[in-house]
């Protein structure tokens, strides 16, 4: 972990927020350091050790696809539709099991509305046209002659989160709370050179990206965002895009509502107004407290949650743990994440860890020694823009919330990017509370 | 809440008018193709009508259609509700989490024909004939009295369909349009 410090003075081992939370320059110091500073004398005597069974015979035989572990089989997606029916199969990802800043390409969440299709490849097409000086298509094989472009992005649900909505907190894992997004490395063209190649009639605004799933899904993107930072995405973590996130091709709009990040993308029509499809009338119009709706949406504001210790977890006993989270905005690099152990009332800076990416998940830590109280932790982050994520108090001034607890997989409202808090009693258990 | 920021919102404004010279150095691998060719893959509907097909269709032919198409499988017998959502009521927008129908939030007629032809019938969408979807529509508007038993959809008097929550939308981000 790269963070500047000023080596002349030494970190304070003494808390620097309330209930226990620790300098984040303790963890630039060695592990030996860190521990010898930390952990009581306390603990038992550690058996002599022996061969274990694994080590005295011969392991497995190594496969084409490397399988993870037997111990590991609790590490999958929550499905909400298994056996496919006819309605939306919503796949979340286990982010309080995973660390680090990637997500796995098996384990990363998709919503898939009428299954994922089965493209042939060679037989794909992607057109360009509408309002553009010649319109072209282009397969797979012409794609990969362009010079490809590799960068970092979360695509999250506009929806995800959801369960945040609810008046009183659901008692669930971060992966039913928030495992409507992920975070990997996304190579393709970008959408500009194609779009110049087609020629982009002066008058333009919009275009409209379709799908070529069962539903043909299409979604109106400002052509700003097209010729900004849009790619065409063709390998998610250094493979082929994963058949549920798109294959072969998807649009990657960084910091923007999964849904517009159309999977399967087989058009692009260039226009002067935005079709006003399905999905950006109904779903993605978050309703308000007044009964009107916002429209457009689109940025997925800034937002942090901690992932580690979160719901489902136990403490086994006070000591020292790293506390870390997610942090991440649909409008630049994160700047800052602050972690509170006592309900706000006092927060201390979290280490960031690098290379802190525009668009893309930044792991923060927080060095904390628990002394065996009660307490609620929270996180809150900042981008580079300046941005900061709202107070719970603050969002549901704002943008309210349900009358009732909905179902932990309803969607009752879009864009929650407000606090998530996880109150620790002295038995080690971990719940989900509002403060 | 504040608004989210952008960045550099004035790179945005200068990636548009790129250079002629920097189009002439891409690949250029795209294969022309005519609009014609296209026209298979091209059922994008606007809300002023550009993209809707002739033909049309009355809410009459469309209970029809809705019958013989089995749509009551999941969208329930006179569209209110089974498997999957239904297509008629008109709850109050009195809370956040309210149901969203076409009659209480849908602000253009024409999303309602685009998502039929593009998606209906589960599982095999795309084998409508034009006046079927305009029926379809028409069957749909009536049971949420937007428009009349008798009205006739297609493409001069659809986009004219007034929908009853169409002002109350707020664009949330209009430096990103």
């Amino acid at each position: 972990m790269r963070i500047r410090a000023r080596r002349t003075r030494s970190p304070a081992f003494e808390p620097v927020a309330g209930n226990g939370l620790l300098d984040r320059r303790i963890l630039l110091r060695s592990g030996i350091a860190l521990a010898g500073s930390l952990t009581a004398t306390s603990l038992a005597r550690a058996e002599p050790l022996a061969d274990d069974p694994w080590s005295l015979v011969q392991g497995t035989t190594t496969a084409p696809l490397e399988p993870r572990s037997r111990f590991e089989k609790n590490v999958k997606r929550t499905l909400t539709n298994p056996n496919g029916g006819p309605r939306t199969q919503h796949a979340r990802a286990p982010l309080h099991l995973l660390q680090g800043t990637v997500t796995p390409n098996e384990l990363h969440f998709t919503i898939v509305h009428n299954g994922s299709p089965d493209i042939d490849p060679a037989r794909h097409r992607l057109v360009i046209h509408g309002m553009v000086r010649q319109p072209l298509v282009f397969t797979l094989d012409k794609l990969a002659r362009y010079p490809l472009t590799t960068r970092m992005a979360f695509v999250e649900c506009a929806g995800n989160s959801a369960p945040m909505f609810s008046n009183e907190p659901i008692q669930a894992t971060i992966q039913a709370l928030h495992g409507l997004v992920s975070n990997a490395e996304w190579t393709g063209v970008p959408l500009s050179i194609l779009l110049d190649e087609a020629g982009i009639d002066r008058k333009a605004k919009w275009v409209i990206a379709e799908g070529a799933d069962t539903g043909t899904l299409n979604r109106s993107i400002p052509l700003g965002k097209c010729m900004d930072d849009a790619l065409l995405a063709l390998y998610q973590n250094g493979e082929r895009i994963m058949s549920g996130n798109g294959y072969p091709m998807r649009l990657l709009l960084p910091g923007f509502e999964g849904n517009m990040n159309v999977k399967w993308l087989r058009r692009l029509l260039v226009t002067d107004q935005p079709a006003m499809t399905y999905f950006e009338s109904r779903n993605y119009s978050p309703l308000l407290p007044d009964g009107k709706a916002y429209k457009f949406y689109f940025i997925n504001e800034v937002k942090s949650f901690i992932t580690h210790p979160s719901f489902g977890h136990a403490l086994e006993g006070p000591g020292y743990y790293d506390i870390s989270g997610l942090a991440y905005s649909g409008t630049g690099r994160i700047a800052k994440v602050m972690v509170s152990a006592d309900a706000g009332k006092s927060w201390a800076q979290a280490a960031l860890q690098e290379p802190r990416l525009p668009m893309a998940f930044t792991r923060f830590r927080m060095p904390w020694r628990w002394d065996g109280g009660p307490v609620i932790l929270q996180s809150r982050a900042w981008d580079e823009a300046g941005n900061c994520q709202p107070l719970r108090a603050e969002f549901v001034a704002l943008r309210g919330q349900a009358q009732t607890v909905p179902k932990v997989t309803a969607f009752t409202n879009q864009h929650y990017n407000s606090i998530t808090s996880w109150s620790i009693d002295s038995e080690g258990e971990v719940k989900h509370v509002y403060a | 809440m504040s608004m989210p920021r952008p960045l550099v919102p004035a790179l945005v404004a200068l990636a548009i008018n790129v250079t002629p010279l920097a189009a002439a150095d891409a690949p250029r691998l795209g294969a022309p193709i005519s609009e014609a060719d296209i026209g298979a893959w091209n059922i994008t509907v606007f809300p002023d009508g550009t993209g809707l097909p002739p033909g049309s269709g009355t809410a009459t032919a469309g209970a029809i259609v809705y019958a013989d198409k089995g749509c009551a499988a999941c969208h329930g017998e006179n569209a209110a509700g089974g498997a999957n959502g239904g297509l008629v009521g008109n709850p109050p927008l009195d809370r956040i989490e309210a149901r969203k129908t076409i009659a209480n939030f849908w602000a253009n007629a024409t999303t309602l024909f685009d998502i039929i032809r593009r998606w209906m019938p589960w599982p095999s969408p795309r084998t409508l004939s034009n006046d079927e979807v305009y029926s379809l529509t028409a069957y749909i508007l009536a049971l949420n009295k937007i428009i009349g038993e008798g009205d006739v959809m297609n493409a001069q008097t659809l986009p004219k369909v007034k929908m009853p929550n169409r002002d109350n939308f707020i664009i949330r981000f209009p430096d990103r349009i």
